[in-house]
């Protein structure tokens, strides 16, 4: 199946499908969420990727990052904000050829790390990441109750 | 972070195990691998083995083989067959002083993480990154 896998730039077209796999993996619809998504991609140029992933006629998962510059006092890196995959589509190598693409544009603007931020309870997605290579980045993420 | 002798053995040897699926490998050879004592392995064996990650083959050329899912299966899963990572202390018998419950938040936080780790991490990426160090 990963030969039929074809990643490409995400459309408006892909949003209904993108929101619904976004829902099935977080349990909250955002359709309001994602068109902002694709419009700063858009504006980002190469710096800032919205891809998609598709076979077999339909939309099989989805992958949102950018490349920034000292964010936290690192040098410049991509980040990897959102990544969902279908989940009859799972185990086909959707996620992997999404993170190939995006680290690979990300490469093409001169960084050499990728970084994200996951729940510590998502372990499927910890997993996910883990299997691709990824380990823990040496900063620690904090926060605090203010309401 | 330091795991006990027991469930080191049983990562290494089920490691081991995951690296050959299909093929059984006998007790005395695992040990003498990993240094341990044959009959302190079967033990740490036959608990991976009530818990469905090996299958136990009888006979006088009997040993074990990988029984699970190396992409299912995680460090955590077999981590906890030996010891409670984060588990609550015992409970004092009178109210803890604010320093002590300050103490217990910061070590809660760092097993909570520990924990995280291990559970995210299965036994087919701990293949690869073993790979990875074994071409490094």
């Amino acid at each position: 199946m990963s030969s039929l896998i074809r990643v490409r730039r995400a459309a408006s077209a892909d949003l209904p499908q993108v929101v619904a796999i976004d829902a099935r993996a977080t349990g909250l619809a955002q359709p309001g969420y994602w068109p902002g998504i694709l419009r700063r991609a858009g504006r980002g140029g190469a710096r800032r990727r919205f891809l998609v992933a598709e076979g077999g006629g339909r939309l099989l998962g989805y992958i949102v990052g950018e490349v920034r510059d000292w964010e936290f006092g690192s040098p410049p890196c991509g980040w990897v904000f959102g990544i969902g995959v279908r989940p009859d589509a799972r185990e086909a190598r959707v996620g992997t050829r999404l993170l190939d693409a995006i680290t690979e544009a990300f490469r093409r603007q001169g960084v050499a790390t990728v970084r994200t931020l996951i729940a510590r309870d998502n372990q499927l997605v910890l997993s996910f990441f883990r299997s691709q290579g990824m380990m823990a980045a040496p900063v620690i993420a904090l926060e605090k109750e203010i309401g | 972070m330091r795991l006990q002798k027991n469930t080191l053995l049983a990562l290494y040897s089920v490691l081991e195990f995951a690296a050959q699926p299909g093929r059984q490998l006998s007790v005395a050879g695992i040990a003498a691998g990993l240094r341990a004592s044959p009959h302190h392995l079967a033990k740490v064996l036959r608990t991976l083995g009530r818990a469905g990650l090996v299958d136990s083959v009888r006979g006088a050329r009997g040993g074990y083989r990988f029984a699970a899912n190396a992409r299912r299966v995680t460090l955590m899963d077999v981590i906890g067959l030996f010891e409670d990572i984060g588990a609550a202390p015992p409970r004092a018998r009178r109210a803890r002083r604010p320093a002590e419950q300050a103490l217990e938040q910061v070590l809660a936080e760092i097993d909570q993480t520990a924990r995280a780790t291990f559970g995210s991490v299965t036994l087919d990426t701990m293949l690869k990154l073993i790979a990875r160090h074994g071409r490094g």
